[in-house]
């Protein structure tokens, strides 16, 4: 074997090394191996033999685990799900052989949660359907949190913040003397949820949610989340369908058992389920929700943009209906989403291409209809006044208008090669905030500003 | 001596910008000239350089590029932009105070001499 043949498979064997790390790009080892075939040069020049030359470049570069993990904190998008960064791989090994029964145990924390209002004599028929309604999130997410609080092994005080949070939105939602049949009881079963969710958040990000790479990190694995959530939903309505149909078949009726036991739980239980599946299933389903964006960014915009062209070629007013805020509400929801979701995937130092102009049109068409809404829907509110509904629906509408309005400024400006992407992925991270302050605003002010209506 | 974790950590990115902003170059002729600026004081585990130079691309302080030069390697050449520009004039102005201030604390307090080596550091 020659000096240099030996060489090259040395160097060949470094790489593939290199190679089965997942933090490292196929071009990342490949500006390594350029790195270390320099010093070799550098070495042998200087009058070492190759072998001794390799054995030091080597050593220079750096232990493998800590490259590895420094890229890692830098490319978090590559493997976001791996949020414990500094794999130690001792100290781990028994966590990860607890991390199932831990899940199992907080997700039956979860599903007999729904169960203990019943013990007082809240079970769960028509007329107690407002108490579910208000506290539905008060059962399966203290669960999730207490489940990422044990894995992030989060500190005393961090645990203290999040149990006073969940005390508080536990009395935001009951403390109130609010009527069955009011707006604000509605209100508070959608807001107290998102408001919820976000403590979560601190949760998962290990108490670290200032850093807006865990934000993202965040925002990832909420979508990967609700796929999973919807695919234990699918499974659990076949499951349903079975228990009814073959106990049904021998003369049984399943139904109180599955309205008052299999659903509640077993959706209480999902949501701790979906969350353990994400955080360890994720080679399964890699990202899902990036490839869905991609799917339906052109779809929604293409959609849009006929929305637009029929609204001018017709000369039709909007049909200001109750619900219709609400409608393009959710649809500025999605177009958000399909923003996020293109973002959380996205190389951040790629050049922008055709998908990011097709995302700008998406988000300038949403816009566009947007404003048109709440040109036709402004004279409703100054004509009626405001109810909470509406103030509400009006609110988020701003929100997310304003969250739009500059991610379209910032696209422009990417798509123009005058501003990194960075700055729109920092932007909507930051925004998170907002989403927070809103959604405990309406939790807890709105019942009070408006009277108890 | 032994330059302490931090302080390599805090002057890497004016060091590395500062190189960059004399004209494009690689991962290796940075470390090279980082060395040669220090007269081999500063020592870098090579490897770490590389996800620094990542972050600074993806702050959009520099841009990068793949080139093969005719007969050689294909290799990644850093850029500095005009961001990256304004960047370094910052930390230019912050290590300015800093060293400034720590002039000032030095000629008020004779009795450390840089010679002296403090006996916890004797027996590196």
């Amino acid at each position: 074997m020659t000096v240099d043949s030996e060489l090259e498979g040395q160097i060949a064997e470094w790489r593939a090394y290199m190679d089965r790390r997942r933090e490292l790009r196929h071009t990342d080892a490949e500006e390594l191996e350029d790195h270390l075939r320099s010093r070799i040069t550098e070495l042998t020049e200087g009058g070492l033999r190759t072998d001794e030359a390799f054995l030091i470049a080597v050593k220079r570069m750096g232990s493998l685990d800590d490259l590895s993990r420094e890229f890692a904190r830098e490319h978090s998008e590559r493997l976001w799900k791996q949020l414990v960064l500094p794999a130690e791989p001792e100290a781990s090994a028994a966590r990860t052989r607890r991390e199932l029964p831990v899940m199992v145990l907080c997700a039956a924390v979860a599903a007999l949660a729904i169960k203990v209002p019943g013990l007082f004599g809240l079970d769960m028929s028509d007329h107690n359907g407002s108490f579910y309604a208000r506290n539905i999130s008060l059962f399966a997410l203290p669960a999730l949190a207490a489940y990422f609080a044990w894995q992030r092994r989060a500190g005393i005080r961090l645990i203290g913040v999040l149990a006073a949070l969940f005390v508080l939105g536990a009395v935001a939602a009951n403390a109130y003397p609010l009527a069955d049949d009011s707006q604000s009881i509605v209100l508070t079963a959608i807001h107290l949820p998102i408001a919820l969710w976000l403590v979560v958040g601190v949760a998962y990000a290990g108490g670290d949610w200032r850093s807006n790479r865990r934000r993202m990190d965040f925002i990832r694995f909420t979508g990967e989340w609700l796929i999973y959530f919807a695919l234990l939903a699918l499974g659990g309505g076949v499951l349903t369908a079975f228990t009814m149909g073959t106990f049904q078949a021998i003369g049984l009726d399943a139904e109180g058992f599955v309205s008052q036991w299999l659903l509640p739980c077993g959706a209480m239980a999902a949501v701790v389920v979906s969350a353990w599946l994400v955080e360890a299933k994720q080679s399964v389903i890699e990202n899902m929700a990036p490839v869905l964006t991609r799917v339906f960014t052109p779809l929604f915009a293409a959609t849009l943009l006929a929305f637009l062209v029929a609204f001018i070629w017709t000369n039709n007013g909007i049909d200001v209906e109750r619900d219709v805020l609400i409608l393009f509400d959710l649809l500025l929801v999605i177009v958000l989403g399909l923003l996020l979701y293109a973002i959380s995937a996205r190389d951040l130092t790629a050049r922008p291409g055709l998908f990011d102009r097709l995302q700008l049109v998406l988000v300038v068409a949403a816009l566009v209809i947007d404003v048109l809404v709440l040109l036709a829907i402004t004279g409703r509110i100054t004509e009626f006044g405001f109810s909470p509904n509406k103030t509400a629906a009006l609110g988020e509408n701003l929100i997310l208008l304003t969250n739009l309005a500059w991610s379209a400024w910032l696209f422009l400006g990417f798509t123009r090669g005058r501003l990194p992407f960075a700055r729109l992925e920092r932007w909507q991270t930051r925004y998170l905030l907002v989403y927070a302050a809103w959604a405990w605003t309406v939790v807890l002010a709105f019942p009070l500003v408006f009277n108890f209506r | 001596m032994h330059i302490t974790k931090d302080l390599v950590a805090a002057s890497a990115t004016p060091l590395v910008l500062g190189i960059l902003a004399e004209g494009e170059s690689y991962g290796y002729a940075i470390l090279k000239q980082v060395n040669d600026l220090s007269g081999g004081q500063l020592e870098w585990t090579d490897g770490l350089l590389y996800p620094l130079l990542h972050r600074l691309e993806r702050l959009g302080h520099v841009e990068s590029d793949w080139q093969t030069p005719p007969g050689g390697r294909r290799r990644k050449y850093y850029r500095i932009t005009d961001q990256g520009r304004a960047e370094l004039a910052e930390q230019r102005r912050q290590w300015a105070t800093v060293v400034d201030a720590l002039r000032s604390v030095w000629s008020a307090t004779p009795a450390i001499t840089p010679i002296m080596t403090p006996a916890w550091e004797a027996g590196r």
